[in-house]
């Protein structure tokens, strides 16, 4: 399957809006809505450059950021982005909110939806939380990451970071290289790459290739050198302690030693190729730190790009969706 | 449907207009364009093209995106987006005179999303307004500094403007009925 992935500025685009209320995902998304958010993204990089980085689009609209599992990166991200395009947000971090005191999830949204948000932005550590908000709340639910569903903005701006710099997603070989079983990242970016026509190849320990995951149209190996063999892109996965029960591997030094990325492994890739990881990274474990900040990486691109992605995403769901307005 | 302007007269429209910028502004130093999209950036270019020919100067050129600065966003409750489209401006407009450039001057609802826009790039020393068609029917308090065709037209009839660049032709066309 395969889309058009770069759009000429007075090309109209396949669909011109999104037809949903809700992001939750990205196995829902057509590849023409994909194409749709990276290129209105594209118009929202460039208002980060002005001098004066705000745009009036969401002016008077409540967006509340709703994170119950600690977060740096997207956070931040989703905060700058609904500032710059003059959204009021509100952020409600887990250890200062009732839920301390045992309020469930539908009762927090319950009530802050009492309050009159437009759009509420989710992180939980379990996944579907998402989907339950999206079936009882009124407002627009961003799946800001669910347990080890989906995290679908991260895809979107690791797609978006691909495509700036290699202008398509068809027709790469992407490797995803980590901790496979416990990874939102991983399912979304499986969804969305597989969605554009990308090559994807999947690595890591035996032990946390989920099962069947070929189902998905990617190819899993335990072998390293092969995943990476002149792959135009690859992306490092976090190894998540916090979320394994047991015992995966050995050891992480055995880890680095087998599945580490080094610029050795990094030879097999094309010359050309894109180091990515979501972040937060564990140096010397899943990545080593000459590859992290060698000429390759375009780590802290993502980061940058995330604000814009989100944006697009933002603005594109303020709309409500499209059977609405017919309404 | 009647065709008001054919390909000549808007090339030679653009090219009287593109006198009247460097007599007003005697010459054309300071001065940039400004394109609102998307054919007042293909006709801000045509300008650029005119006024090289007539001076030997290069005027900066840039393209505008006016969407996010809408005053009819988010003003329904549901609805679809209009589509936003990259902002291309290269050059600071900080103490420049902008020329902003729009193929029909009708509510003047987009020229004033257009200053808007416009201001936070920074402080232009001047913004004149060009505009090839002026249909009439103001709803704010703004004026065309360089008309093309001043074109008096009913409510319900609309100007639709094509550009070789975008629709394979240069016609300016009044409609009866159906959107503007």
């Amino acid at each position: 399957m395969s889309a058009p992935v770069t759009t000429r500025i007075d090309d109209t685009p396949a669909v011109t809006s999104l037809r949903r209320k809700d992001l939750l995902g990205i196995a829902e998304l057509t590849p023409e809505e994909i194409a749709l958010i990276l290129d209105t993204a594209v118009a929202m990089k460039e208002i980060g450059s002005r001098p004066i980085k705000k745009v009036p689009a969401l002016r008077g609209k409540t967006v509340v950021n709703l994170f119950f599992e600690p977060s740096t990166r997207t956070r931040t991200s989703f905060e700058i982005a609904e500032k710059r395009l003059s959204a009021d947000t509100l952020n409600i971090a887990i250890a200062t909110s009732s839920v301390v005191k045992g309020e469930t999830l539908a009762d927090t949204a319950l009530n802050l939806e009492a309050m009159q948000p437009d759009m509420i932005v989710l992180r939980h550590a379990s996944s579907g939380a998402c989907h339950l908000l999206s079936r009882i709340c009124r407002s627009a639910i961003i799946n800001a990451g669910d347990g080890m569903h989906e995290h679908p903005t991260q895809a979107l701006l690791d797609a978006f970071t691909i495509r700036e710099r290699k202008q398509r997603l068809a027709g790469l070989k992407v490797a995803i290289v980590g901790d496979l079983l416990h990874s939102r990242v991983l399912r979304s970016n499986i969804h969305l790459l597989t969605k554009m026509g990308a090559d994807v190849w999947v690595c890591g320990p035996p032990t946390l290739i989920p099962a069947g995951i070929g189902r998905f149209g990617v190819r899993a190996t335990s072998v390293v050198d092969e995943a990476v063999a002149d792959a135009d892109v690859v992306m490092l996965l976090r190894i998540q302690l916090e979320r394994m029960e047991g015992a995966y591997f050995p050891s992480l030094r055995e880890y680095f030693t087998v599945f580490g990325m080094t610029e050795a492994r990094l030879r097999r890739a094309r010359p050309d190729v894109m180091i990515m990881h979501p972040g937060p990274m564990n140096r010397g474990v899943e990545i080593a730190s000459e590859v992290a900040d060698g000429p390759y990486s375009v780590i802290l691109d993502q980061v940058a790009n995330g604000v814009a992605v989100r944006m697009a995403v933002l603005y594109l769901l303020a709309g409500g969706a499209e059977h609405e307005a017919a309404a | 449907m009647a065709v008001v302007m054919d390909a000549d007269r808007i090339a030679r429209t653009l090219t009287r207009i593109a006198h009247e910028i460097v007599e007003r502004n005697k010459g054309v130093e300071g001065l940039a364009l400004v394109g609102v999209r998307t054919r007042g950036v293909h006709l801000a270019r045509r300008l650029a093209r005119s006024l090289r020919e007539i001076t030997g100067d290069e005027v900066p050129t840039g393209a505008l995106d006016i969407t996010l600065y809408r005053d009819d966003l988010m003003r329904h409750a549901v609805g679809p987006q209009p589509l936003v489209r990259s902002t291309e401006i290269a050059f600071s407009i900080d103490n420049r005179k902008i020329l902003l450039v729009d193929d029909v001057l009708y509510t003047g609802r987009t020229t004033r999303a257009a200053l808007d826009a416009l201001i936070d790039f920074g402080r232009p020393l001047a913004i004149q307004l060009v505009v090839l068609v002026d249909r009439g029917h103001r709803e704010l308090p703004i004026k065309a500094d360089y008309v093309g065709k001043n074109l008096p037209t009913a409510a319900e009839e609309s100007v639709q403007v094509c550009l070789q660049e975008t629709d394979g032709r240069d016609e300016v066309i009044l409609q009866q009925g159906g959107a503007a």
